[in-house]
């Protein structure tokens, strides 16, 4: 111990739930929100882990309309998102792209929460958001594009009404927030516009579009979420801040990252939050149509904690056996959002054998078009380096692409050669 | 090649340090029981515990802001940032608050914390995972930087920029983490000072300065031009802040040729630093103007297009041929130099000797070897 240091105060700032035995001895309750805690209490879910479907006041209301083509279509988008996972994961062994960051395990969270979205929303996200960008209506090999190195962004965000994926952890949801000022700021000065906004709904009239943020549990330590929520509620921005607690941040479990449950965070900031069971696809969606809701109608924006659980590696350069248990990762095997929603489906009479089947037709199609779309897609050529780098002409950048384009011109194959060449001249 | 990795040399680094001090402490994003996503900190929070090697929250700004708070307690702060692309949102800490601190209190304050930071690119990585962003701390009075080019040095430097008073960024080249090399606990009273550049090849006719993974680059590029008869000193900065001015001019009086190679983009880099510096003090014995082989001034480009962004062996060999006269300089260059030194003899602008019309390096004749004192493209002769 460090003689200069008190030691009790080593102690005390350090009770964050390490999985170290003598830290949680001495801090008992310190893995109370560690990984290993599972969906209860004050989560909001519809659907049972066996399948069956319960009561929920406050959820409810938001499914009235949920009818069996929209079930299927869910289910449908859920084995698709995790049948692209499976392959990219695959392409990635492969070498067809560099890296992959599977969503195994959170595809409920997503496309429940993608299907609440309405055409003119927008979306920002981090970059597990797989499953969102496919009910984006984003083709998966368009979002292999970027994990293939040949593109900064796969889709035009425009008309996908998506950004490109944010490495950064964090950065989006002060863009979210920023996009969703962005919308008062035109519903304030547009014609027939009015400046009068915040409070509580008063007329329930939507007069917005509105703006979701996905970020991840690790998120929530980055100065800019905290940044992004104070000037959302303060302004009651139109937007959705949507957490997939899927528990880990690489190595780190959630319990490194908030003392408490990450819902309770909303309070402070002066915003409702709901903490929604990630693996239940029906809650998620009602949970996201319910403050969607709210964003358009004037009552600014809501701390949505979806838990979940990353099935996966972090990447699939990464190792997770190096820092969690087998068990933990069967504990959550057992709350599958597909197969528990399969099972509801089932139950219902809504998936039969035949509709399976079709599902999984859909799923080959797409799995197919994904291969075909990827494998061999040529490198971009070297003009693609001092593309788009000011919107107008840049005199340094014009200078270095000329230059670079003489010396590529002076091996003896041009730049075809040049790429390939073993050693000079 | 047998050896230490040069991950493993960095772990075997700060093992000594945590060994050595007791206020040395390890922070940083998955550095405790995962080891760090590159492994450099490996076993180490078992070993130290985890009071000593100490998983942070997912903010950077608040790493280094807790960091600064530590040393203001007397502790040797070694952080961790996960990717150089990361360290950009603990600049304000980092720019604002360690680099001035010690002003600041009027030298009562000490910042002696360390910043590691994997750094630029070479490895097919995803955007924010190559960058090279060493000019930004460069610029900023109040910080060292430095960058490693060998296990060895990565091992022994490290222990230095530990137990040095100052704040360090201390960068790690990302693509040499698996180079091996052999790697001994050198006593670092001895060890030459992390602020002394290296000569690692020695050489007449021109002086190729770089660092971190581009030393490699520069000695492959060495290798290939003593076959065209060129010989090439090679050195190797290893401090960019304070950076041995002594030892460049030094290589470039004799040699009265600079090639400054560096992954950064050009503008502004620290390329720019250093042959301002060499034009200001060995004008009289440069025999061509130095001349930089660097990153273009791009964002760093997806990892398909990486290797138009990254000086290699080619585009090294053809900067050392652009200062011998046997590659044609940038037009530009020529142009503005044309302006300066009208009717100051040769033609301005004329292709120098060994170089094609159309742009291209010609191959085999080649006067500007072995008889420097040719001048290169501006009409003016300046004996070597
Ligand atoms: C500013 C910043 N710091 C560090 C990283 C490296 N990093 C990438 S993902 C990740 C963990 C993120 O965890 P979480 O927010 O929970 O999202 P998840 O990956 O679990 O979806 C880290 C530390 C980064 N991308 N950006």
């Amino acid at each position: 111990m460090p003689s200069t240091t008190d030691p009790r105060t080593l102690q005390d700032l350090s009770r964050a739930g390490r999985h170290d035995a003598s830290v949680d001895s001495a801090h008992g309750g310190a893995r109370d929100r560690t990984s290993t805690a599972t969906p209860s209490g004050g989560t909001a879910q519809v659907i049972a882990p066996d399948g069956s479907r319960h009561a929920h006041p406050e959820l409810d209301p938001w499914l009235e309309d949920v009818d069996d083509a929209l079930l299927r279509q869910l289910y449908t988008d859920m084995a698709v998102a995790r049948r692209v996972d499976a392959e990219s994961t695959a392409l990635q062994r492969q070498g067809q792209i560099g890296l992959w960051p599977p969503l195994l395990g959170q595809e409920a969270a997503q496309v429940g929460s993608a299907h609440a979205l309405r055409g003119d929303d927008f979306v920002f996200s981090s970059y597990r958001e797989h499953a969102v960008a496919l009910v984006r209506g984003i083709a998966p090999a368009d979002l292999l594009r970027v994990w293939r190195g040949v593109v900064g962004s796969g889709w035009d965000p425009y008309a996908a009404r998506m950004a490109p994926m944010q490495v950064i952890i964090g950065a989006q949801t002060l863009h979210a927030t920023g996009y969703a000022v962005g919308l008062l700021v035109e519903r304030a000065t547009g014609p027939g516009g009015s400046p009068a906004w915040g409070g509580p709904p008063s007329d329930g009239v939507e007069r917005t579009s509105a703006v979701v943020s996905y970020f991840g549990d690790g998120a929530t330590s980055q100065g800019d979420v905290h940044e992004a929520m104070t000037f959302a509620a303060t302004w009651s921005a139109p937007v959705v801040f949507f957490c997939q607690n899927n528990q880990w941040a690489i190595s780190e479990p959630v319990a490194l990252q908030s003392k408490v449950p990450l819902v309770e965070r909303a309070r402070g900031y002066g915003m409702p939050g709901v903490r929604v069971d990630g693996n239940d696809v029906l809650a998620v969606l009602a949970a996201t149509r319910q403050a969607l809701h709210r964003a358009r109608t004037g009552g600014g924006p809501t701390l949505i904690e979806a838990v979940t659980y990353r099935m996966g590696p972090h990447t699939t350069a990464d190792d997770p056996t190096r820092y969690r248990t087998s068990a933990d990762v069967d504990a959550w095997r057992a709350l599958d959002p597909v197969d528990r929603f399969a099972a509801h489906l089932r139950g219902l009479g809504v998936l039969d054998d035949a509709a399976e089947q079709a599902a999984q037709d859909t799923c080959d199609a797409v799995a197919a078009a994904l291969r075909s779309g990827i494998s061999g897609t040529p490198d971009p050529s070297w003009e693609a380096v001092f593309e788009h780098v000011y919107a107008e002409p840049h005199a340094t950048v014009a200078a270095e692409r000329d230059a670079y384009a003489r010396y590529l011109d002076g091996f003896a194959d041009g730049a075809d050669g040049a790429e390939q060449r073993e050693g000079r001249r | 090649m047998s050896g230490t990795t040069f991950a493993g040399a960095l772990n075997t680094g700060l093992r000594r340090a945590l060994a050595d001090d007791e206020k040395v402490v390890l922070l940083g994003e998955d550095i405790g029981r995962l080891g760090g996503v590159f492994r450099v900190t490996d076993r180490l929070q078992r070993e130290f515990g985890p009071y000593r090697v100490i998983d942070t929250p997912l903010a950077e700004s608040g790493i280094l802001g807790t960091a600064v708070g530590m040393a203001w307690r007397g502790l040797r702060p070694v952080v961790e940032i996960q990717f150089d692309g990361f360290v950009q949102p603990a600049f304000d800490q980092i720019v604002n608050q360690v680099a001035k601190m010690h002003a600041r209190t009027g030298g009562r304050v000490r910042m002696p914390l360390t910043v590691r930071i994997p750094v630029a690119g070479g490895i097919g990585a995803a955007e924010h995972h190559s960058e090279s962003p060493e000019a930004y701390f460069v610029h900023t009075a109040g910080l060292r930087v430095v960058s490693v080019s060998n296990p060895q040095d990565a091992c022994t430097m490290l222990r230095q920029a530990i137990a040095c008073d100052d704040p360090v960024i201390f960068f790690e080249p990302k693509r040499l983490y698996h180079v091996k090399g052999e790697v001994e606990l050198e006593d670092l009273a001895t060890a030459a000072p992390m602020s002394a550049a290296r000569v690692v090849r020695p050489g007449d006719d021109v002086s190729v300065v770089t660092w971190g993974s581009h030393v490699a680059t520069a000695l492959d590029a060495a290798e290939a031009l003593a076959d065209d008869g060129v010989s090439v000193e090679v050195v190797d900065l290893r401090s960019l802040s304070p950076w041995d001015v002594e030892a460049v001019t030094a290589s470039v009086r004799r040699t009265g040729r600079l090639v400054v190679v560096h992954e950064g983009a050009r503008q502004g880099g620290v390329g720019a630093e250093i042959c301002a510096t060499v034009t200001e003090t060995c004008f009289a014995d440069l025999a061509a103007p130095p001349l930089r082989v660097t990153g273009h001034d791009v964002p760093y480009p997806p990892a398909k297009l990486e290797r138009h962004q990254l000086p290699d062996l080619d585009r090294v060999c053809h900067g050392v041929d652009q200062v011998l006269g046997r590659a044609p300089l940038d037009p530009r260059a020529v142009a503005v130099s044309a302006a300066t030194h009208q009717g100051q003899g040769s033609p301005a602008g004329a292709a120098p000797s060994g170089a094609t019309s159309d742009g291209t390096a010609a191959d085999a004749e080649d006067d500007g070897v072995t008889h420097r004192a040719v001048a290169v493209h501006d009409g003016q002769e300046v004996a070597a």
